[in-house]
């Protein structure tokens, strides 16, 4: 098990290696930091000596250990909008990210959960079909629109929730939190329904397949003929093994979310790292660009490699196949 | 004449004239393909002639609300041009990016999980640990983050002037790991079956049987994948274009309609917005049946790869 999660671990530090490289390659082509930092009365010569001094004339990997020494500091550059360290730009946005992923994951568990397992224990029902068909559509609904929908909807026609912004915010420790004010709690719905959207449909359908799988194996037949009771059977026999799957599915999803924050943010003018990403996009940051990849490229690797640990916990097949 | 006799027998046909939700997806898939690709011919006015557009007639309500226009079914959107030819137009452009993409992923991803699967060995962990880094970054930020360096790299302008192929490339390059794996799984599976060993006997060199005997075996599987991913590939296109990522407003696909919509919804022009969000939605839904009715008719058990 220890050589297990040692590997996994190192595998998570290459690939954070090679983000790196791909970040540091990306700085370095796109835009020029001397004309970003020194005005137009600046002669050439000025300038090649602000770059030699600023060791922008050095060999490529030679400048990229040091940007590779800075980034285990923290360091991972300077925004050129902001005039503040990328990381602390970031850090400042990222509680509204990761609140609204945190509220959307937890209503996809609560609603994906029992509509999976229903359609899974009576496929034939009326309300199965129906949330079957319905995940069908819910896949083909971008989700930009369907927080359009909910805007127009819910702010513009009823006018009963807020259409942009986090509104009331109270700040602990350092997290602005918008999760302890009625106004935040507000702001957040619409964001969260709309996030949640996308992945629904797909959970709903994963867990209804893998449920159903799972019923028809020989165990669970077993334990109907001991006479167990319904819900020992479906929750505690069948469910946990359908957990599995969920599990890995569930933590390659969570990529996907942080990538969908950016399409709600925008819609919903949420003030978190997504938003910042495409105003970064639009003024060509190219520092904050690169700090943002690099910091939801270590969001993805730790999730996942976690994800793969808690994996092979559970699951020793895992472990063993690996070792060979 | 044999060939469209076998065709006429085949449990494939049967299947789909016994399907009424699969028979209507195609319909409406035809339908809107042919108005999308013949745009020139179906739309009343064309979007691009700058010269036919008047500012005035901006905003417009659809024909059936107050202040409509006859000349302007679906109203108007906020540069004054009709909104039914410009939705035509930009699911035009949705088509062919959603079509161009998936050739280029089918290409890359074709060729890769060919090697990947017949080679094995280092080739083989190499491209799958890349594919698997990729698909857990997901495919949408991956497509994001191509067209954003892109776009600073090249310059808005450039990138405007360009954006069809570029989006092709963006598009194709965030997604092809899922046609490599998807190939990989069938090869491997076909690999060991013996008719390969037979002609692996005969002395044939790898490019053919992979080419000539592997993969025309593995297309079942490669079909229904290609299904979802043009739902998919219209779907990022769409979402690059609403985040002002990929078509501009001059040139618009349907994400950047509806991008250029979502302002004026707060000052009730809905219509700007919600009529080529439908439209997409039933595009992207079509298809969407489509794959789901192949994948349960061609059942290729590989599909979860």
């Amino acid at each position: 098990m220890f050589a297990f999660i040692v590997r996994r671990i190192l595998q998570a530090i290459v690939v954070m290696l090679i983000i790196s490289v791909i970040g540091f390659a990306i700085k370095q082509n796109v835009g020029d930091p001397i004309r970003q930092l020194t005005g137009i009365s600046v002669s050439k010569a000025e300038r090649d000596a602000l770059r030699t001094q600023l060791g922008l004339n050095d060999p490529f990997m030679i400048q990229y250990v040091r940007f590779l020494k800075n980034a285990v500091k923290g360091n991972i550059g300077q925004s050129y909008f902001y005039k503040k360290p990328a990381m602390e730009v970031i850090l400042t946005k990222a509680p509204a990210t990761l609140e609204l992923v945190f509220c959307s994951a937890i209503l996809i568990i609560l609603l994906s959960v029992p509509i999976g397992v229903y359609a899974a224990i009576y496929p034939k029902r009326l309300f199965s079909r129906f949330a079957l068909s319905g995940s069908i559509v819910g896949v083909s609904f971008p989700v930009f629109l369907t927080a359009i929908l909910l805007v127009y909807i819910f702010s513009i026609k009823l006018g009963v929730l807020p259409s942009y912004g986090r509104g009331e915010t109270v700040t602990i420790g350092g997290w602005e939190t918008g999760l302890l004010t009625l106004d935040g709690l507000k702001h957040l719905i619409l964001p969260t329904i709309s996030l949640s959207s996308i992945m629904l449909p797909l959970f709903i359908r994963l867990i209804r397949s893998e449920m159903m799988e799972v019923l028809q194996t020989d165990y669970i037949k077993f334990a109907w003929a001991k006479g167990l009771p319904r819900w020992r059977i479906w929750f505690i026999h069948a469910f946990k093994n359908t957990l599995l799957p969920v599990i890995t599915v569930g933590g390659v999803q969570l990529g996907t979310m942080i990538a969908f924050t950016i399409l709600t943010e925008t819609v919903f003018q949420w003030q978190g790292m997504g938003f910042m990403f495409l105003e970064a996009v639009e003024r060509s940051d190219t520092s904050l660009l690169v700090a943002y990849l690099i910091f939801v490229g270590a969001i993805f690797v730790c999730v996942n490699t976690v994800i793969d640990i808690i994996y092979g916990l559970v699951n020793p097949m895992v472990r063993i196949t690996g070792r060979t | 004449m044999g060939r469209l006799k076998k065709f006429k027998d085949s449990y494939f046909l049967y299947s789909f004239l016994h399907d009424r939700m699969a028979i209507a997806s195609l319909v409406i898939l035809l339908v809107l393909l042919i108005m999308g690709l013949g745009a020139p011919v179906f739309a009343p006015h064309n979007p691009y002639d700058t010269t036919t557009i008047d500012i005035m007639d901006a905003e417009t309500p659809p024909v059936w609300l107050d202040g409509g226009n006859t000349n302007y079914i679906l109203g108007t959107d906020n540069q004054g041009r009709d909104l039914f030819s410009t939705m035509l137009y930009g699911m035009r452009i949705s088509i062919l990016i959603g079509i161009g993409a998936v050739c280029m992923q089918a290409f890359m991803g074709i060729i890769l999980g060919l090697l990947a699967g017949y080679c094995g060995n280092k080739i083989e962990s190499f491209l799958m640990r890349l594919a698997d880094v990729q698909l857990s970054f997901s495919t949408m930020m991956v497509a994001i983050f191509l067209s954003a360096i892109f776009q600073t790299a090249f310059g808005v302008a450039r990138f405007e002037e360009m954006a069809v192929p570029f989006l092709i490339v963006v598009i194709g390059l965030a997604e092809w790991p899922q046609y490599a794996r998807t190939v990989r799984a069938s090869v491997l599976a076909e690999k060991k079956k013996e008719y390969v060993e037979a002609a692996r006997v005969i002395g044939f060199s790898p490019q053919r049987i992979m080419w000539r005997h592997i993969l025309p075996n593995s297309l079942s599987p490669i079909l229904v994948i290609s299904t979802v991913q043009v739902a998919n590939a219209v779907m990022s296109e769409a979402a690059l274009s609403f985040l002002g990522l990929g078509m501009p407003v001059t040139k618009p696909s349907l994400g950047s309609l509806i991008n250029s919509g979502f302002e004026y919804i707060f000052s009730g022009s809905w219509w700007i917005t919600l009529f080529p969000g439908f439209l997409l939605v039933l595009l992207i839904l079509v298809i969407n049946l489509l794959g789901d009715w192949l994948r349960d008719v061609l059942n290729p058990k590989l599909y979860k790869g």
